[in-house]
């Protein structure tokens, strides 16, 4: 098996609009990424930064205007490399007039399968997603989240290395998508390759080896959870009480919770601030790192691209 | 083309999942009337108008079913996003394409013959015998599916590139227009110029003949229709729907999906 299981180069995809189309809307602009084998990679970002454009444009549904990408060693042009791959679409969509379980029958029948193995597959990835008696019912009547479970299991159904899923949390429920986080973790023991898209951002840090963020349609960062925000990483937190009161200077920077105070300075200014602080009779409680979690990195990153289009914006004005 | 099978099947189960078959109802009933009807109104003509009256609605209804569920084959699992999984499998879009085509024909096929059942049924029941000549309206039925199907082929061209309403408007208007080719190739070509004559005698072969599909006079009056045109119109169907469905995939394959 090679060692990457999805390369993407300079995969760009620009939409025309207008009359007479002649002016271009960017999805996407130059991406360039990979996801190596086994590995669990989230591809993260706000709506409409690109990542569903970008899991569409892998599965051969749109077309690059400019790049290309491999999976498996295939390019994505190749309808054959869909055979190691297994898809879940954003808010799936499915043949409502059929039930669950002939809709995966349906699906199996593409995949060279025996009609027994089909049988046994379709049996068992329905008990996989806890649909095993609502097997019966026509999937006009499912909620969004057995839909979503459908979708799941169509995606997994015939054994595939690579897995994209695009918003596989959307619309459960808690259980639900604790669920939906064990059968990917399930994928990874079973040595699978997972992608999936999402903008929760617990998920992300919670199941990926690495991540992507993706914002305004260019990628952003790509590494595991902790090290993208490592690089943010700045400051040091104090936590004190100070029983008696003070007018100390830095005290107009601290935040006050209850009796307690944080005070947020930077890493060289630590034992200056301590020593402030001891001389105004404050009780240090503990004294930490600030790690950026990966929501703020992901919301300076939003931010800043809001700020960088209201620019242009301004300017084209 | 095993895939392209398995689409076909699918597409069949979903039309009699949404009761399009609930017409033959309609059909059976407009039967029974018109055959209780002729019976005491229409003396010596019972046959002409019971094979005129069923062979027209054999007609209608299948142009229905043919241009609304043709159209909606591929518009309607592109609006409703059903074609994004499907297409994640080892599916080409041709195949797909194929296997839609192919199953509204099937649609339409068992829809056709059970009408034609019921024609058969009411001219029994008209005449009180049928004799080797009735054959020739199983004929008129075959070249009413044959003519359903270059219709449904076209129906799908146009969903590969326009909306819905407009791939229903274009698919009747060609299918009106192919209606009065053989008027286009008629024309008194004396009263038009070179360039014109050549037009029109270009357009007349490029538009989908209709004309050739009708044979409800000969089989009113019970008479044979030649074995060349079952074949000639056999063929043409063939080699028109292969090219208006390679058209149509040549299209699809470069449509980017919502």
């Amino acid at each position: 098996m090679p060692d990457l299981a999805i390369e993407i180069e300079n995969l760009t995809k620009e939409y025309p609009f207008g009359f007479l189309h002649l002016k271009k809307k960017t999805s996407l602009e130059g991406l360039n990424m990979q996801v190596e084998t086994g590995e669990v990679f989230g591809f993260i970002g706000p709506n409409g930064a690109g990542k569903s454009t970008t899991i569409k444009l892998l599965m051969g549904l749109i077309f690059p205007t400019a790049g290309s990408a491999r999976i498996l060693d295939k390019p994505i042009s190749d309808v054959e490399m869909h055979r190691d791959v297994g898809y879940l679409p954003e808010q799936p969509h499915f043949y409502d007039y059929l039930t669950a379980a002939e809709l995966l029958d349906y699906f199996a029948r593409f995949h060279d399968l025996t009609a027994a193995d089909q049988k046994e597959r379709v049996q068992r990835m329905l008990k996989k997603v806890g649909l095993e008696t609502a097997r019966k019912i026509q999937l006009r009547k499912y909620s969004k989240g057995m839909l979503q479970r459908v979708g799941l299991a169509q995606a997994i159904l015939h054994d595939p290395k690579v897995v994209i899923l695009d918003e596989p949390m959307s619309g459960l429920d808690p259980v639900g998508r604790r669920e939906v986080r064990d059968i990917i973790l399930e994928l990874k023991r079973e040595g699978k390759t997972v992608m999936f898209s999402t903008h929760i951002l617990s998920d992300a840090e919670m199941l990926c080896d690495r991540v992507g963020v993706i914002v305004g349609g260019k990628l952003r960062g790509v590494g595991a959870p902790g090290q993208i925000v490592d690089m943010k990483t700045q400051g040091m937190e104090i936590l004190f009480e100070l029983p008696g009161g003070s007018n100390a200077p830095l005290l107009s920077k601290a935040t006050r919770t209850g009796d307690r105070y944080r005070l947020q300075v930077a890493e060289e200014e630590l034992y200056g601030a301590i020593e402030q602080l001891r001389g105004a009779g404050a009780r240090i409680l503990s004294v930490s790192q600030v790690k950026a979690t990966l929501e703020e990195f992901f919301m300076n990153l939003v931010e800043a691209d809001r700020a960088q289009a209201a620019a242009v914006e301004v300017s084209e004005k | 083309m095993r895939r392209s099978a398995v689409v076909a099947l699918n597409t069949f189960r979903e039309a009699v999942r949404d009761r399009v078959l609930y017409n033959l109802v309609f059909f059976a009933l407009l039967m029974m009337v018109a055959a209780i009807a002729v019976g005491q109104i229409s003396i010596g003509i019972e046959q002409i108008v019971i094979v005129s009256l069923g062979l027209s609605a054999i007609s209608v209804i299948g142009l229905l079913i043919s241009v609304f569920l043709g159209v909606a084959l591929v518009s309607k699992e592109m609006d409703k996003r059903t074609l994004h999984a499907l297409l994640a499998k080892p599916v080409r879009r041709w195949e797909f394409l194929l296997g839609k085509f192919g199953g509204l024909v099937l649609t339409l096929a068992v829809n056709t013959a059970a009408m034609a059942l019921g024609l058969l049924l009411a001219m029994l029941y008209v005449k009180h015998s049928l004799e080797r000549s009735d054959a020739t309206v199983l004929v008129a039925v075959y070249f009413i599916l044959l003519k359903l199907a270059l219709i449904v082929a076209l129906a799908l061209l146009f969903s590969c590139f326009t909306t819905p309403l407009l791939a229903i408007l274009f698919t009747a208007g060609l299918y009106t227009v192919g209606l009065y080719v053989q008027e286009l190739r008629n024309l008194p070509l004396e009263l038009l110029s070179p360039a014109m004559t050549a037009f029109t005698k270009w357009l007349s072969y490029l538009l989908p003949n209709f004309e050739n599909f009708n044979v409800m006079a000969m089989a009113a009056h019970g008479r044979a229709v030649p074995v060349a045109l079952i074949l000639q119109n056999t063929l043409y169907t063939v080699v028109y729907c292969t090219i208006v469905l390679a058209i149509a995939s040549v299209v699809f394959s470069r449509r980017n999906l919502k």
